[in-house]
């Protein structure tokens, strides 16, 4: 009797543990907002919607697997530019390519190559300089604001190929858009990168203990310069998404990325203190935000009253997860 | 030389070393940078000196400057407000709408007050929710700029204006000295006031171990949330230099002060994991961003790069600011 009792107690506590999981809660709530907006706008946990919430929500998911990465990282690491280097990218592939098909290999290699470039930037500025992440990446906004301003003369020409186009708006099976399955080749890519590899692993060994780290043998500044390098190829990987949804390039296109995309990673159960969460839950974290904005546009309501909310909800959500220990503990 | 002179001088020295150690080097830095780009813009800019010139270095500086040492103040206790710009606009709007209804000094104590419940709500959701500042202000902003729109839409037809006393008030001089000079060092003195207060000093032990200081005694929640409101004080004081430098409220301006002020206590020597450095070397900071960009203008690049080398500038001084601060603070 008592080991079925100690049984039943483990189960529930287990349960408990289960519930209290950031993906699990995330997920939760992601029910309970396509069913409030059910309620509100019928039609809205229809199929369709939950597609065309998904379509979005790549870019998202995209541009905050880098921000996962440099966050897990630890040594209050966070990544600013993503979203500046996200937009360096869509004025890059537009602008090489000027929108025909057979330039557009050339337009994605020329645009990992240069973001690729200004994560070096930001990776020796932080490791190297010693930079604190936040103020570094703050001010490498200006330095590529100031670059996309030079490289497209402020007015970005150029267009997203056709063929861009077509691989991330085309229509598969059951009507979801080619931008859900190349987010579900990135998701599936990088929780590898960070489950499965050595890289992934040093990069929690960096964020969980800094110091032990190091004592272990793991180079920390060419790690550290690693995962700036990785976040900006994600931006730029995003801002080409984006490109091909946006049609066209301009000098803002996905500057809203910078913070959102920390928002997400954050909802997704990753401490900004580094070395606890992944890449799932951040995925997650996406579909979330994507869907409270989808909801905030159903409802109609005009653009004050639609930043209060989103800014209520937003701070709902990151109390269900984003809370942190209390100082008596 | 005299037997007696060489060791007072040895001692200079090591004075002078122990005081740079001290943690008086980012500060250092942060003047050595400030003579630097005040001797550049006076030697490359042709009418840095005019009074012109200076009265609207010092008229545009003042709202940075606020909100920089609000900044300070919780970056201080290990947090940091996202938010803190659109906090300042919030509270612009605010005060010039009810201009006209209530009077001056009313609308800029509702104003002031309404700075303060910001960085209220701001600080209960750090300190007692336990969120975490950057995206919990984050979040909060989204809150205080819808506000903003609601209290004053952007496009609305004859939008109130501050009354003209204020406005030309903000660009006479005293004795000479330009009156946003003297709100500089008004600024300067509330921070010489504010360090030596025990909230400070609380701030500071916070900032510095929080264990240890809820350990001793410290009433570290208060702590924060007091930083929080502090900030937002002095969001609204720079939202009042808003007003009186454009004479009118936009419900969108005032949002891209929060990174900058950032980038200000940094290059002034305060070490953003908290506990280290002060208002006073943001003030620096400020100051040196500010000349940054005067020379900029009076070296007429292209305007093309112009953005560019203003950005590559910042964070050079930013480089040069993390050289000493972070080798010493460790974390």
């Amino acid at each position: 009797m008592n080991t079925a009792q100690l049984r039943e107690r483990m189960q529930a506590v287990e349960a408990r543990d289960l519930l209290r999981h950031p993906v699990v809660l995330s997920l939760l709530v992601l029910v309970a907002l396509f069913a409030a907006g059910n309620v509100a706008a019928p039609g809205f946990a229809s199929f369709g919607s939950l597609t065309n919430v998904l379509r979005i929500a790549a870019f998202l998911g995209v541009i905050a697997a880098g921000q996962t990465i440099v966050i897990l990282g630890g040594g209050e690491g966070i990544d600013l530019s993503v979203g500046k280097i996200a937009t360096f990218s869509t004025v890059i592939v537009a602008q090489v390519s000027q929108g025909q098909d057979e330039r557009l290999l050339l337009a994605i290699v020329t645009a990992f190559a240069y973001c690729g470039l200004i994560g070096l930037g930001n990776g020796i500025g932080v490791a190297y300089l010693r930079i604190p992440p936040l103020v570094m990446t703050l001010g490498m906004v200006g330095v590529v604001t100031g670059i996309i301003r030079v490289y497209s003369g402020g007015q970005p020409e150029g267009r997203a190929p056709a063929m861009l186009s077509a691989l991330v708006n085309g229509t598969t099976v059951g009507g979801i858009r080619g931008s859900v399955w190349i987010w579900l080749v990135v998701a599936v890519f990088t929780i590898w990168l960070l489950r499965g590899t050595t890289f992934g692993r040093r990069v929690y060994a960096l964020g969980a203990n800094r110091r032990a780290a190091e004592l272990s043998g793991i180079n920390l500044q060419r790690n550290l310069v690693l995962l700036y390098v990785a976040s900006s190829l994600y931006a730029a990987l995003g801002g080409m998404l984006l490109l091909g949804f946006a049609g066209a390039a301009s000098i803002n296109l996905a500057d809203q990325y910078q913070l959102i995309s920390i928002a997400a990673v954050v909802i997704g159960g990753t401490t900004l203190a580094g070395g606890v969460g992944g890449y799932l839950g951040t995925a997650v974290g996406a579909v979330v935000l994507q869907t409270m904005r989808n909801l905030l546009i159903v409802l109609d309501i005009p653009a004050a009253g639609r930043q209060v909310v989103n800014g209520i909800i937003l701070i709902v959500l990151l109390s269900l997860y984003g809370r942190q220990r209390r100082l008596r503990q | 030389m005299s037997p007696e002179q060489t060791p007072s001088t040895l001692q200079l020295v090591r004075d002078a070393r122990s005081w740079l150690l001290r943690g008086r080097l980012p500060v250092a830095t942060a003047v050595a940078l400030l003579m630097v780009t005040l001797v550049a813009n006076l030697l490359i800019a042709e009418n840095f000196l005019t009074a012109f010139n200076i009265r609207s270095i010092f008229a545009n500086v003042i709202p940075l400057a606020a909100v920089a040492v609000g900044q300070t103040v919780i970056v201080l206790g290990r947090g940091i407000d996202l938010s803190i710009g659109t906090i300042a606009t919030l509270s612009s709007v605010v005060t010039v709408s009810l201009v006209e209804p209530l009077g001056l000094l009313p609308a800029m104590l509702v104003g002031l007050g309404s700075g303060a419940a910001c960085g209220l709500v701001n600080g209960l959701l750090v300190a007692v929710v336990r969120l975490q500042p950057i995206v919990a202000t984050f979040a909060t902003s989204f809150v205080w700029s819808g506000l903003a729109l609601y209290v004053l839409p952007p496009g609305t037809a004859a939008a109130p204006r501050m009354p003209d006393v204020v406005v030309q008030g903000y660009r006479n001089s005293i004795l000479g000295v330009p009156n946003a000079a003297w709100l500089l060092l008004l600024i300067a003195l509330s921070w010489l006031v504010l360090k030596r207060t025990a909230l400070l000093r609380h701030v500071y032990a916070v900032g510095g171990d929080e264990q240890a200081s809820y350990a001793t005694g410290v009433r570290v929640v208060r702590v924060q949330i007091m930083t929080y409101v502090v900030g937002g004080t002095y969001a609204a004081f720079a939202s009042f230099a808003m007003l009186a430098n454009s004479g009118s409220a936009d419900a969108l301006a005032g949002g891209n002060l929060t990174l900058v002020s950032i980038a200000a206590l940094v290059i002034g020597g305060t070490r953003l994991s908290g506990g280290a450095g002060g208002a006073g070397g943001t003030i620096i900071g400020v100051m040196v961003l500010q000349l940054l960009t005067s020379l900029l203008v009076a070296l007429r690049p292209p305007t093309d790069i112009r953005q560019l080398i203003d950005g590559l500038l910042v964070i050079f001084a930013l480089a040069l600011a993390g050289l000493w601060s972070s080798r010493r603070g460790g974390r």
